[in-house]
């Protein structure tokens, strides 16, 4: 389950879907949210990064270590990027699931 | 949805192998399979081939099992273990080089999206001390 496809092989009518939301959660991105947002981003097949910044660096969302060597701290607006054919359901999923705090 | 590689945890000691299982159910869900093992057949430390080979058993799925360990022994106690398994078992258990708590958190998580025996073991062994 490669979690990043070569961006040239998408179709030019996909197009990339972004998102931002604030992380609330109390000890920031630590390891139980990235599992449940790794894990919730495994469920589509779009390509989908996350940022700190909208500058970047951008990181693979459903890289589980990935996501905790990131060591996001709690009140930093979090950015997603998403490319494929349920790009748009996959940043609504995982920008609800921050806004939710992890349920 | 097809099965998910499962996990074998493998501490010398017991409540080590039971609490890692414990957290890989709590964090990561009951989408992949845990079995676990530790302790010698007196009941001190130690790792036991067959309670590896029976662990093993329990855990095991199709797709494949990825064995988490922590010292020495563990290591080469399930080596020992695969080297036991039928034949074709014996190409579907893999060892991970990881620590034995966050490899396996990361290795569940990573088997739960579905994906293989090798990506689970690269997932882990991704964490490896720098």
């Amino acid at each position: 389950m490669s979690a990043f496809s070569d961006p040239d092989s998408a179709s030019a009518s996909q197009k990339a879907v972004t998102g931002s939301v604030r992380l609330l959660h109390e000890a920031g991105l630590h390891a139980r949210p990235a599992v449940k947002l790794s894990k919730l981003a495994k469920k589509f097949s779009a390509r989908i990064s996350i940022a700190n910044s909208p500058d970047g660096p951008w990181i693979d969302a459903k890289s589980i270590v990935k996501l905790m060597a990131a060591k996001t701290p709690r009140d930093t607006l979090l950015h997603f990027h998403a490319e494929g054919d349920d790009a748009e359901a996959a940043v609504y999923a995982l920008v609800a699931l921050v806004e939710q705090d992890f349920p | 949805m097809t099965e998910n590689v499962s996990l074998v945890i493998v501490s010398h000691s017991p409540d080590v192998a039971r609490g890692t299982a414990e957290m890989v159910r709590q964090m990561v869900g009951d989408e992949v399979k845990v079995a676990h093992c530790g302790g010698n057949p007196d009941g001190g430390l130690g790792t036991d081939v067959q309670r590896i080979l029976r662990a093993i058993d329990e855990a095991w799925s199709p797709r494949g099992v990825a064995i988490l360990v922590d010292l020495g022994g563990a290591e080469t106690n399930s080596e020992m273990a695969i080297e036991l398994l039928p034949e074709d078992r014996r190409s579907r258990v893999v060892l991970c080089n990881s620590p034995i708590v966050e490899g396996a958190i990361m290795a569940a998580t990573e088997a739960s999206g579905g994906a293989s025996l090798a990506e689970v073991r690269a997932t882990a062994e991704e964490l490896s001390p720098r």
